[in-house]
């Protein structure tokens, strides 16, 4: 089955080892056992939201058959930063503070995973299932949700409005590392069942008629695969903060060098590109480059030129 | 045999289906005829378990298609499509293999590696096996989805349209092949099919609708006649006997 994507398996490996060693040794200067601690928590940080974004996004494309729109396209980080900015507006700064933790990430993604299923039983397994009007909803409950932010950023007072900005702009340089032991888990549960699900994917690919056909219980699966998808996007949400167009860059970078593609292949692949974008990339900006720049505005960058050029290729087509 | 009983079906505010029943023996090939927007689609979509019935019952040997498990269903009965888009990129073999998932469940052995190069041999697709399904013509998908169906090996086969897209020599060669199908491996064929000249030379029974109710059931002498012909259609039609099979003219 790997057969005839070994090579791109075993270079995108290679690149991924070489950029982890990179990141974990480059230029220590003092305590080794405190450098590698400190790195190796952002390394696995890194690590897992690559593997999720990645996952998550293609996992996404199978069940809505189409290759443009993303969970984070559609909105969905509007709907992470609403629950931030409802919960402190709720708590008050000093509340929401002491609030941190594992309690405040398992509250978040049960607010963030339950929406992401309502919305898309709502719209996607009950009869109509356009991807038009499924982004178009998207589109428009970001903008809600982010109208509603507005409005309560304007009635924060002053240290509570601090305090939010703080939370929101989680990015790579300060990632959550005190959620790995939980978010871990999470990840690698998904992933098993994206494994046990691995045969059907393909099946869910070819379209809801052809799958019920070939006897695939088409609403159970793809509900177990939204289920899936909404606790991945929810974690790599949570630990990093929202980065719009990672996955639709990762993603279709799979889709091009991807020879064989079957589902397992596609996320392993698209999972390596992530590891080394997010790794390599951290590396350059953080080390090499002291920070002058910041890796997400980069990514976003490159990924928003790509959605680009794919929505002009689609619309020649 | 298929017992279908007061079969019911609205879309939005319009009832396609009125009261549907009909029994269908095993074996051979049955056409269902009609104008657009009769119902035929439906009907054989109902049937296929892809729309959920409103009222009403359909059965294949006694098993009812909406009590039996989708993976004891996916043996029995297989559909194709009109509109077949897909987004992922697959190779014809890869799409014929996908007709054997109800059987192998994802892990190919090789009697079904060997059932998929009979068809593709079948639908005369063996030298373009490797090419990509996106980058073929209308007429060479169709094979490859046709390969596809008759690769589930099902003792009941629903095609919608079969001979879309195709070119005089292929369309008679499947016709042929489904003929063959039907009557040596003992399968049981339903097409919704519009050249009735095509329905007129292979099919053994017919099914005629019209806005949604059938009008008249059949063989070849009962349905096809100038006064049938006329209630379905509503059109004058000569009526020609060439070697021993009957000609529906209908170009004047």
């Amino acid at each position: 089955m790997f057969k005839s994507d070994r090579n791109t398996l075993i270079s995108l490996g290679l690149l991924s080892i070489t950029f982890i060693i990179l990141f974990l040794t480059y230029n220590v200067g003092g305590s080794w056992s405190f450098a590698l601690a400190f790195r190796g928590k952002k390394l696995v940080v890194l690590v897992l939201i690559a593997i999720a974004i990645a996952t998550s996004t293609i996992l996404f494309h199978t069940a809505t058959q189409n290759r443009i729109i993303t969970p984070s396209i559609m909105g969905f980080d509007a709907l992470f930063i609403f629950i931030q900015t409802v919960l402190l507006f709720f708590m008050g700064a000093i509340q929401f503070i002491s609030f941190e933790g594992i309690a405040k990430f398992l509250v978040e993604m049960g607010v963030m995973v339950s929406v992401f299923l309502a919305m898309f039983y709502w719209l996607f397994l009950r009869g109509n299932r356009s991807v038009y009007l499924l982004a178009l909803t998207g589109i428009i409950l970001g903008i809600f949700f982010r109208s509603l932010v507005n409005f309560i950023f304007r009635i924060l007072d002053p240290n509570s409005f601090a305090v939010l900005q703080s939370e929101l702009f989680s990015s790579f340089n300060a990632v959550e590392t005190n959620l790995i032991f939980i978010a871990a888990p999470m990840i690698i549960a998904c992933l098993f069942f994206v494994y046990l699900l691995r045969y059907k994917l393909e099946i869910i690919a070819l379209g809801k008629n052809t799958a019920v056909a070939l006897g695939v219980n088409y609403r159970a699966t793809v509900f177990a695969m939204l289920a899936i998808i909404a606790i991945l996007v929810a974690v790599s949400t949570a630990l990093v903060g929202p980065i719009t167009f990672f996955g639709l860059l990762v993603s279709h970078l799979a889709y091009q060098i991807t020879k064989h593609q079957n589902h397992l292949n596609l996320i392993i692949i698209s999972s390596l590109i992530a590891i080394c974008t997010l790794v390599g990339g951290q590396f350059i900006f953080e080390k090499l480059l002291n920070m002058q720049a910041t890796l997400s505005i980069v990514i976003e960058c490159i990924g928003g030129i790509t959605f680009l050029l794919i929505l002009m290729r689609a619309h020649k087509k | 045999m298929i017992e279908i009983k007061n079969l019911s079906k609205s879309l939005g505010n319009k009832q396609v289906l009125k009261d549907i029943a009909f029994n269908l023996p095993k074996g051979g090939i049955s056409s269902i005829i009609g104008p657009n927007g009769a119902g035929k689609s439906t009907l054989l979509c109902l049937m296929a378990r892809l729309l959920s019935l409103d009222s009403g019952s359909v059965a294949f040997d006694g098993l009812d298609i909406a009590k039996t498990r989708d993976d004891t269903l996916a043996k029995k009965i297989s559909i194709l499509t009109q509109s077949n888009a897909i987004s992922s990129r697959l190779s014809v073999e890869q799409l014929v293999m996908f007709g054997r998932f109800p059987h192998h469940r994802g892990r190919p052995r090789l009697a079904d590696e060997e059932f998929v190069t009979i068809m593709l041999e079948l639908m005369e697709l063996t030298d373009i096996r490797f090419d990509f399904i996106d980058e073929l013509s209308g007429g060479q998908q169709q094979r490859a989805f046709i390969a596809m169906i008759l690769a589930q090996d099902t003792d009941y086969i629903l095609l919608d349209e079969p001979l879309n897209n195709l070119d005089m020599k292929h369309a008679r060669n499947i016709m042929k092949t489904l003929k063959d199908v039907a009557d040596n491996m003992n399968k049981t064929i339903i097409l919704v099919i519009h050249d009735i000249n095509f329905a007129a030379h292979y099919s053994d029974y017919f099914i005629g609708l019209k806005q949604g109710e059938i009008i008249v059931r059949g063989d070849v002498d009962t349905v096809l006649t100038q006064s049938q012909i006329k209630l379905i259609y509503d059109i004058d039609v000569s009526i020609n006997i060439i070697n021993n099979k009957k000609h529906i003219f209908y170009y004047s």
